[in-house]
């Protein structure tokens, strides 16, 4: 291959890289680690202890789970042009249904309780997905309008739930969810990544990742066509809730306890940040999971990477904030044309391939 | 309509009769009517309800808040949302709190406060017209940026012994009738006052209301979109500081972990004083009175004694959902 061939083909390469949509998340996060590398030489090293494997990198994965949990359910309603500010208050009433059943029930330590709590919250959740998928779908209101109401009035249901108390349990069941093992792998990670998994296969092998965004992008359309829209995007509600309420188990089960009033504060915040990270837009019609997944990762191993690195854990606000400008201008259109501005034409973001 | 039927030779009764409001004025009519409903209730139900110290302790208890919703109300005028108002407020104690403790004047602590709040909005507003990202997102960065900011410069609470602060926080104006209404109180209203006249009869208040109506439009008309659109971040962005000075002349200190969620209260307050939540509809006087709605709640559960606090925050919902309901209605028969 001749010289000037070999080098624009390289340059090609790298450009067709870096104009990939989950280049910057994953520059990120790659960063990130290498930062946690150069502070704790022995960050990358998991050790198999008691039959468990221990290590910093499978503690961000467990922590990530809940915000990678709901940034699952997130990214299905994004992709139908909604979005879903109620699942943190439904995390809370999920968790609050569970405790409350389990210290109330009739054996709060025994397995069969355990599995009746989360078996009833997961019910709870199923019927608040269908409220906002109703109010969105049927009444016809803004998305981000209707879920508001589920969140400003569901803390205040679940604190009815619980009594105003924070609510304590001792089962050793329930409280695998987040601290158990399976196979070695922490259990809430397995949940969190079984629940990727299966999301990824049935909207990627079937048709309904295509229908989900051809309902983002034109309900009307789409119903013309002969897309049942109102009940794509009911279950994608039901789905988002779904996955909001084991976030809310899992954290309730990592606490062994439920406090309707910080329960997920501000998980809906974080997971619609992962997905936005990931490169989904939020005008709907295009969403990737595994650009979710790098999110949602990226959010975990920010907030693992803020002590690490000797700053207070409070701070870790301000860089999530600054990651998300960052991530975001990159993203932006306007802002690579600015700095390509004399390079050639880059591709709209439309005509990018779908992770 | 009504102001053109009204010939001279009606009588008053029948000019009454047939009076209707103008229809942008229905949901502030209805927000309004409510808050007569609630005090009404309140009245009948508890003794010393009615009141007017207790509507005028209701000022000062919600004047930071009010003047948060118009802050707000300005971002939703176009068709935006701010979350970072309640953060926002947090950094403005915190800074507020820090300064008087370094020993700076007050005159120089107001300034810095104001100043900061507004350059926060001013940044998000930047990032929102000219690289295209949504309000969500850019407000939201806005919003853990100022929290972060607050665990930098404390975690713990500073208390506020400045005596200025102390003279303004205490101090009140006598009413006739012996009633008194708190100066935070006086600060609140007048910036109602003042956002109510820019929105009316000012040139960029007419653009804001254009702005909501349609973007492109507003644009081809040649109206400055770009300055307007990150003028109201910026708008927002100073109430929430004055609001910030005015919570922290309220609770005495600074703290990172005040106004937690209070952006869903000025968002509420908007939402229930019948501003449109797509942009283009709604008068600051609506947003007042959803504050007064949602201070009424609370006045109610207080009264009460046998209601539990969490009340408040699912009868809020309730209400949101009502008038978001309403607004629908209203809209789809338009």
């Amino acid at each position: 291959m001749p010289e000037p061939t070999r080098t624009r083909a390289v340059k090609e390469l790298g450009a067709r890289a870096v104009s990939h949509r989950l280049f910057w998340p994953l520059a990120a996060l790659g960063t990130l680690l290498a930062i946690n590398l150069i502070a704790t030489p022995t960050f990358f090293n998991v050790r198999i202890q008691d039959g468990h494997l221990y290590g910093s990198l499978v503690d961000i994965v467990r922590n990530g789970a809940p915000v990678l949990l709901v940034a699952i359910g997130m990214t299905l309603v994004i992709a139908t042009r909604g979005i879903d500010l109620s699942v943190g208050a439904v995390a809370a009433i999920a968790g609050a249904v569970a405790c409350v059943y389990i210290v109330k029930g009739p054996a709060d330590g025994a397995a069969g309780t355990a599995i009746v709590a989360i078996s009833m919250a997961l019910a709870v959740c199923v019927a608040l997905g269908l409220w906002n998928g109703f109010l969105v779908a049927v009444v016809g209101i803004q998305p981000i309008i209707a879920t508001l109401v589920l969140m400003v009035a569901g803390r205040g249901i679940a604190m009815l739930v619980t009594g105003g108390q924070i609510t304590t349990v001792n089962n050793d069941a329930f409280a695998a969810l987040a601290s158990g093992h399976l196979l070695t792998l922490p259990v809430a990670a397995l949940i969190a990544l079984g629940v990727f998994a299966v999301t990824q296969i049935v909207v990627r092998r079937t048709a309904l990742g295509l229908l989900i965004e051809s309902v983002g992008i034109n309900p009307e359309a789409s119903r013309l066509a002969g897309v049942r829209s109102r009940t794509i995007i009911w279950t994608v509600y039901v789905f988002a809730a779904l996955c909001a309420g084991m976030a809310g188990l899992i954290i309730a089960a990592n606490t062994h306890s439920v406090n309707a009033n910080s329960l997920g504060l501000w998980i809906e915040l974080d997971a619609i940040l992962a997905v936005v990270i990931g490169g989904t837009s939020l005008a709907g019609g295009r969403f990737s999971l595994t650009g979710t997944l790098v999110g949602a990762m990226l959010i975990a191993t920010l907030t693992r990477t803020i002590p690490n690195i000797g700053i207070p854990a409070e701070a870790n606000y301000l860089f999530k904030a600054l990651v998300v400008v960052i991530v975001c201008l990159l993203q932006s259109p306007k802002a690579r044309a600015v700095l390509q501005r004399r390079r050639e034409p880059i591709p709209t973001s439309r005509e990018e391939a779908v992770v | 309509m009504s102001a053109q039927v009204a010939t001279t030779d009606d009588g008053l009764l029948a000019r009454v009769a047939r009076f209707s409001p103008p229809r942008r004025y229905l949901p502030v009519l209805g927000t309004f009517a409510l808050f007569i409903g609630m005090f009404g209730v309140g009245g009948i139900r508890y003794e010393g309800f009615a009141d007017p110290q207790v509507f005028l302790t209701l000022l000062l208890d919600n004047g930071f808040l009010i003047v948060l919703a118009v802050g707000m109300t300005f971002v939703i005028l176009t068709g935006g949302i701010d979350l970072s108002v309640g953060s926002n407020v947090a950094l403005s104690t915190l800074i507020a709190a820090r300064t008087l403790e370094l020993g700076w004047p007050v005159a120089a602590v107001i300034g810095v406060v104001l100043l900061s709040g507004t350059l926060l909005g001013a940044a998000m507003g930047l990032l929102i017209h000219y690289f295209d990202i949504q309000p969500f997102i850019a407000t939201l960065a806005g919003m853990f940026l100022a929290r972060g900011l607050c665990y930098l410069i404390s975690v713990e609470s500073i208390p506020i012994k400045d005596e200025t602060f102390s003279a303004i926080a205490f101090g009140s104006i006598t009413l006739p009738g012996g009633y008194y209404l708190g100066w935070t109180a006086v600060f609140a209203l007048v910036v109602v006052a003042v956002a109510a006249y820019v929105l009316s009869s000012t040139r960029f208040g007419r653009t804001v209301y254009a702005l909501g109506g349609s973007e492109p439009s507003a644009l081809l008309m040649g109206l400055p979109v770009a300055a307007t659109k990150v003028g109201v971040y910026a708008i927002s962005g100073l109430c929430a500081a004055l609001g910030g000075l005015l919570f922290a002349l309220y609770t005495l200190s600074g703290y990172s972990l005040h106004a937690v969620g209070m952006e869903l209260d000025a968002i509420a307050a908007v939402v229930i004083g019948g501003t449109l939540l797509t942009g283009g509809r709604g008068l600051v006087i609506g947003s007042l009175l959803g504050v007064l709605v949602l201070g009424t709640i609370q006045t109610f559960i207080s009264f009460d004694g046998t209601l539990s606090s969490w009340w408040t925050r699912i009868s809020i919902g309730v209400l949101v959902l009502v008038f978001v309901v309403a607004q629908r209605v209203l809209t789809r028969r338009r």
